[in-house]
């Protein structure tokens, strides 16, 4: 049978073929819907949303230890998470075979880098495939489990934006029974790191290497395609693609496995082809390790960018150099850009237009609320990875000192504090400091496509389970007093923010109310706002709220004036298809010029999350 | 079949249904026996900004990203998204764009102005232009969210696929108390089009 998978959805394919038992994972954009398909189509396959990506991959070691097949998946910063429990997995190897899915993001189209995770398998001293298409993710997840159980160690299989997120036809296949039972092992020696295993692990992870470098000499998806003697590429995953559609008759060395290096098969395709290019997006990881062999390609990163994903205009220039005429436009003007927004009733923004009449400084995190730094909302001033808030916010406290009292705070998402902010929020307890901490708790993971965790009270499919309490885990970390807010009421949050931030002491408050894209946390939306156009001055406080159904429109002649004769340039516009009726726009607006059509303006939904 | 790979953009505004709209051609195009690829990206680009998806089918189809200046169909859910892609197009390509607009945020605070007379501009440089109101129709209907069907079912008759081989997929896609709706909406956006 044939079907049109993407390339995550041909891994969660390859794992259900390869008889998989346990998958896990964190979101993050492009790996997401990896697990989301496993969750949804395979059930026969232990899945989970892990705290994080750490835990994620210990998962998957347990019980890969167990003797099952598992497999953990990540966006390419998620392995930075993972790295301590992966750089370690390397010397203890499997029982079971274990395939760690790497998503990079060549181009930052959801993230903050673009890291190149081809180093972590030097690094680490692992192999790793790197399918080109939705067929080849799917066949190499599956040998990715026969290589881990034959050389005795984590597969990792590497994924770039353009696989996940594309789709192909792929074959699919019956699942097999994997070949190992599963039961309890005690293997000490293998699996327990003390220095003196380890010392001993190390020389087998030396050896392991080059049982795989002879491998990769073998490996079919180390292939070949001789069609000309004079130009040749060596590529590997998506670039193969984008090469051979720009240059088809060229030959190609297409590596399916890029670490290990198959030497002799690269000296072989050097021999048969005079001008060989390197083709790969990011760092020239190939071109590196190719000329640290002592061959000469005729070109690589000087030809093509080191930064942004490639795409087959790019691959085409870089090859033909000064030859090549890029096609003319047909339109030059500058359009207005059209950057990603905090929906209408996003329960993020009133917290942001707070902080910007604040004027204070906003250490921020990862998720949709990265947005606020965006006009005209403007309130969010750093943001590095997971987790980075609490412990950015903490530490600039303890520089300021009495200096930066009462303008610091901190902003995280539920699932981002979950992930990485506890930590940071018990060294606040710990090590005492004036930093306000926010958490955005909207009950979900919101930027990757609203995905349970720990703070949401569901499972991945959905089953009810134990559910976080902020404020209670917040005592125990040290807050004395941590506060909710409503996060769409003004007054309130200001209130509030203005309390605690004149405290000398940790606070914590936690801004509690669904993403309004969560449809099973509402009973009913509001009605729409609408503006009052006699009474509307063109003042764009609502307008400044940075709401996508609100719009500022220019008026002219007998518009230019108010009912009670104010002039005026423009008015304010509510998208009736657009708004979900949150009143933020309504309790900033002065002149009453916004009408609500409940009969009580109500500061919030009647929601029904937490019952 | 054709050696030559077709390549179909599909432009638009985060909700519109782009990716709904290329996941049903691919199928359809699938069903009709061609290699199909498509590419798009989810995540943050996608909260109310720009959404694009590559579609190509062809014999063989290798890069899932269209060459810039290779487009044989510009798709536009939106004018503004018509306009911005148009570089992308081969010198005699085809577009066909939903007449509405959504405006950007730089447009909603006032600070710059939605682009005036788009299907003109994009008129007086391609000639085989259909301008479809499909938002409008989709609303006509009753329900905004069919806009996407209505455009498909105008974009359908630059093809010989049958009406029926279409509205099988999409309606695969659909829950069964919108079928009638989306029926409709299918066939008042092959009017569309002549």
């Amino acid at each position: 049978m044939r079907k049109i998978l993407s390339g995550n959805e041909a891994i969660a394919r390859g794992a259900y073929e390869a008889g998989v038992k346990v998958a896990a994972a964190y979101p993050g954009t492009p790996s997401t819907e990896i697990l989301e398909t496993i969750a949804e189509e395979y059930k026969e396959i232990y899945a989970e949303w892990s705290t994080n990506e750490k835990v994620a991959l210990e998962v998957v070691i347990g019980a890969s230890m167990a003797g099952a097949r598992a497999m953990a998946c990540m966006k390419h910063v998620g392995l930075n998470v993972a790295a301590d429990p992966f750089m370690t997995l390397s010397y203890v190897g499997v029982i079971g075979g274990l395939v760690l899915v790497t998503c990079d993001d060549p181009e930052l189209y959801s993230s903050q880098n673009e890291q190149d995770n081809r180093n972590y398998a030097k690094f680490a001293k692992v192999p790793m495939l790197e399918p080109s298409d939705s067929q080849e993710a799917k066949d190499f997840v599956k040998l990715g489990f026969e290589l881990s159980e034959r050389f005795d160690t984590v597969v990792m299989l590497r994924s770039v934006t353009r696989v996940s997120h594309a789709k192909g036809i792929v074959k699919l296949e019956e699942p097999i029974a994997p070949p190992v039972t599963i039961e309890i092992r005690k293997q000490t020696e293998k699996f327990t790191m003390l220095p003196s295993f380890a010392r001993v692990r190390h020389r087998v992870i030396e050896e392991r290497l080059l049982k795989l470098k002879e491998f990769a000499e073998e490996f079919e998806g180390n292939r070949m395609e001789i069609n000309n003697s004079d130009f040749g590429i060596i590529t590997s995953g998506i670039s193969y693609q984008y090469a051979k559609e720009v240059f088809p008759d060229f030959s190609y060395l297409k590596l399916g496995m890029v670490w290990p290096l198959p030497k002799n098969l690269i000296k072989e395709f050097f021999k048969k082809v005079k001008r060989v290019y390197i083709v790969e997006e990011l760092d020239p990881f190939l071109e590196d390790n190719i000329r640290a062999m002592g061959f000469k390609p005729k070109g690589g990163k000087d030809r093509f960018p080191l930064c942004g994903e490639l795409n087959p205009l790019l691959v085409e220039k870089g090859i033909r150099g000064r030859g090549f005429k890029t096609p003319k436009p047909y339109f030059q003007e500058p359009l207005p850009p059209r950057p990603p927004n905090l929906c209408p009733g996003c329960p993020h923004r009133g917290i942001f237009a707070v902080l910007r009449k604040l004027k204070v400084y906003v250490a921020g995190d990862i998720g949709c609320y990265t947005l606020g730094a965006y006009p005209p909302l403007n309130s969010l001033h750093s943001n590095v990875c997971m987790g980075s808030s609490v412990g950015a916010a903490h530490g600039m406290a303890k520089a300021l000192g009495e200096a930066g009292k009462g303008k610091i705070v901190g902003v995280i998402g539920d699932s981002t504090f979950l992930h990485a902010g506890v930590s940071p929020l018990m060294d606040i307890g710990y090590n005492r400091s004036y930093a306000t901490i926010i958490i955005l708790d909207n009950r979900t993971t919101g930027m990757t496509g609203s995905q349970e965790h720990p703070g949401s009270g569901y499972t991945i499919r959905g089953e009810k389970t134990h559910q976080v309490d902020f404020i209670e885990l917040g005592r125990v970390l040290g807050i004395e007093n941590p506060r909710k807010v409503n996060p769409w009421d003004l007054e309130e949050i200001e209130k509030v923010l203005k309390e605690e931030l004149e405290k000398d002491e940790p606070s914590l408050i936690v801004n509690e109310g669904p993403c309004i894209l969560l449809r099973r946390a509402f009973k009913k939306y509001n009605q729409p706002l609408k503006v009052d156009q006699s009474k509307c001055i063109g003042c764009k406080s609502c307008v400044n709220l940075g709401c996508p159904a609100i719009s500022y429109q220019p008026v002219e002649g007998e518009m230019a004036l108010t009912a009670d004769g104010k002039k005026r340039k423009g008015i304010a516009y509510i998208d009736p298809t657009l708004c979900p009726g949150c009143h933020l726009c309504f309790q900033v607006c002065k002149f009453e010029a916004i009408q609500s059509q409940e009969e009580k303006p109500i500061f919030g939904f009647e929601t029904v999350v937490n019952t | 079949m054709e050696n030559r790979t077709t390549n179909i953009l599909v432009a638009g505004v985060g909700g519109q249904g782009v990716i709904l709209a290329s996941d049903i051609m691919s199928e359809v195009f699938m069903e009709a026996g061609y290699d199909v690829k498509k590419s798009e990206v989810h995540g943050m680009a996608m909260r109310g900004g720009i959404v694009t998806s590559h579609f190509r089918f062809g014999k063989k189809v290798y890069s899932p990203l269209i060459k810039e200046g290779e487009v044989d169909i510009l798709f536009a859910f939106e004018q503004l998204e018509g306009l911005r892609w148009l570089n992308h197009l081969r010198p005699e390509g085809k577009i066909l764009m939903n007449d509405h607009k959504v405006n950007p945020p730089a447009v909603n605070l006032g600070e710059m102005g939605y682009p005036q007379a788009i299907p003109e501009t994009i008129r007086s440089k391609f000639k085989d232009f259909y301008l479809v109101k499909g938002t409008e129709i989709a609303l006509q209907i009753g329900d905004v969210r069919a806009a996407n069907v209505v455009l498909l079912g105008a974009f359908s008759r630059f093809f010989e696929i049958a009406e029926q081989k279409w509205l099988d997929i999409i309606l695969k896609y659909l829950p069964p108390k919108v079928h009638d709706l989306n029926r409709r909406a299918f066939s008042s956006g092959r009017e569309q089009v002549a």
